[in-house]
């Protein structure tokens, strides 16, 4: 198999349950290279503890991740982090009371992996040039200064997106980066995860934004209960007599 | 004597900033006024008994106890909060206890012998720490060590992995009270196990914690406005521990970060801020 081919995340049979409750229930998936790869399902489909499992912020139960052919099942996440796996959490999770450039170059690749080195070595800019760089390209380049804690929601999302690509990771993953914008930011939003496409190999991204994921996705994956229920392309996926239900049914009467 | 008051208040500075060290990463440790012990011992034993030069003693005391404060330290900083400060309180009971039983080191009697600490030793030592403190401020590990003390998980999804930075700092800050110890040892010639009960770690976090701990300035204003009081209330004789007790419950009342407590994050960011655009 030539590495193109090679996936650069492929899941499989991946379970997970908290005391008897079962979050995930043998999921498989793979991630391609130069894809986006949506991840839709209702609330309380599992796909928050999909990307909790993978970024090793759980331990699984069961089944195997493999990361660019390595497996990297029981990695803790730090060590994933420095492979090149970063996430953004649903429930925004900044350092609040340092500031939005601070945020960044806290995420900084040499910095984070060797952080005694930076006693001895002498790195006079400290990563202060790429770190505005990418603020800029998150327009949050004059709020550099502010404590992100005090921060907007939308620019509070957006810094979340630009803190996880300093440490220059191969595959992204954002959870609900939309949740909580308006139609305008949102739109925004789907502008700079494309620009951020470019700077990495793949993302998955979970949202609930139907339009959103329809133009942000090369494919779609639906999970239900812990299990995923669709893929595909997303015109097809979307339309799926099964994954209309899956939806539906969470505002109906059964679970 | 004025000797005295520069050595002990010299001491106390860098015992509180050993505590302030391990603060960076975010550990309570009252396990200093244990490692100071280590210190004062292990040195002691090396002048005294193999004759080794006080400088080289001192160092050499300072990496056993940052040794022993790693051993202890990598089981107990999985834990967190309440826990972790548990294990450094025994820590602190413990090398009482083991000195206590060891006759070659004179067992509760203590030990003697320790001479050449002079002001200057002191005077250097508070000096390099110091720079070494300002040095870590403005590089990009205080950052790394906002973020874990901050937030851990946070922070291991970055990339950084929060056990090894705190096991760091918690060898370090028990390298230097070690060290402290040492000279300490040396300027009083004679040690006991009774000296370095629990009761001076405590002191030791209140110095940090009185002076402040979110600049690297607070503790040794802490350490030296501790280590004075005590000799100006001198005159109210029997009311000495209790002014002293109100003097420190008014302090916490006024400034509850600590004295300095200033350090406004958004001002250290934009001297990072100003000097790329310089
Ligand atoms: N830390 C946890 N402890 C216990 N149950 C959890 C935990 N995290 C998630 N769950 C449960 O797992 C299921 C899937 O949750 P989640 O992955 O957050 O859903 P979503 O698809 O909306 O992101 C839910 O029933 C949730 O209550
Ligand atoms: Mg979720």
């Amino acid at each position: 198999m030539d590495m193109a081919a090679q996936p650069i995340l492929a899941v499989d049979g991946l379970r997970k349950s908290f005391r008897g409750l079962t979050a995930l229930e043998s999921v498989s998936l793979e991630v391609r290279r130069g894809e986006i790869l949506g991840l839709m399902g209702p609330n309380g489909a599992g796909k928050s503890v999909f990307i909790n499992v993978i970024t090793g912020l759980y331990p699984s139960d069961g089944g195997a991740i493999r990361y660019c052919g390595r497996d990297v099942t029981a990695l803790p996440s730090y060590v994933l982090a420095r492979l090149g796996i970063a996430r953004t959490y649903q429930n925004i999770r900044l350092l609040r009371r340092m500031t939005v450039l601070e945020n960044v170059l806290v995420a900084i690749k040499d910095h984070a992996s060797q952080p005694f080195r930076s006693l001895f070595v002498r790195n006079r800019s400290g990563g202060v040039a790429a770190a505005m760089a990418l603020l800029e390209q998150f327009h949050l380049a004059d709020k550099a200064d502010r404590l992100a804690g005090t921060l907007a929601y939308g620019e509070a999302r957006r810094l979340e997106i630009a803190r996880a690509l300093a440490g220059k990771p191969s595959l992204l993953f954002l959870d609900e980066p939309a949740a909580g914008m308006n139609e305008r930011e949102t739109e925004e939003l789907a502008a700079t995860i494309r620009t951020s496409h470019r700077l990495v190999e793949a993302i998955v991204i979970v949202e609930h934004d139907v339009a959103m994921m329809r133009g942000l996705s090369d494919r779609l994956v639906v999970m239900d209960s812990g299990r995923k229920i669709a893929e595909g392309n997303p015109a097809d996926v979307l339309t799926q007599p099964n994954v209309v239900e899956a939806y539906l049914g969470t505002d109906g009467a059964d679970d | 004597m004025m000797q005295d008051y520069v050595v002990f208040v010299g001491i106390n500075i860098v015992l509180a900033w050993s505590v302030y060290v391990i603060l960076l990463a975010g550990s309570l440790s009252f396990a200093n006024g244990g490692f100071m012990a280590i210190g004062a011992y292990v040195s002691g034993v090396l002048t005294v008994k193999f004759g080794v030069p006080l400088v080289l003693a001192a160092l050499a005391a300072g990496v056993a106890a940052g040794a022993i404060g790693v051993l202890v330290g990598f089981p107990a900083l999985r834990t967190r909060g309440i826990y972790l400060m548990l294990v450094t309180v025994g820590v602190t009971v413990s090398v009482k206890a083991v000195i206590e039983s060891i006759d070659y080191v004179g067992g509760i009697q203590g030990f003697g012998g320790m001479v050449g600490t002079t002001q200057w030793h002191v005077v250097a030592l508070v000096a390099m720490v110091g720079c070494g403190l300002w040095a870590l401020s403005k590089s990009p590990l205080q950052r790394i060590l906002d973020a874990v003390r901050e937030d851990e998980l946070s922070a291991a999804s970055l990339g950084i992995n929060p056990v090894h930075v705190k096991l760091v700092c918690f060898g370090a800050g028990a390298f230097l009270a070690a060290v402290a110890g040492s000279f300490y040892a040396h300027y009083l010639i004679h040690v006991a196990p009774d000296q370095f009960g629990i009761v001076l770690s405590v002191f030791i976090v209140l110095y940090a914690v009185l002076g402040g701990t979110n600049n690297l300035w607070g503790p040794p204003i802490g350490a030296a406005i501790m280590t004075l009081i005590p000799e100006f209330v001198r005159g109210l004789e029997s009311w000495r521990p209790t002014a002293f007790g109100i003097i420190i419950l008014g302090l916490l009342l006024i400034r509850p970060d600590g004295l300095l407590a200033f350090r406004s994050i958004t001002a250290r960011a934009r001297g990072i801020f100003v000097t790329k655009r310089a």
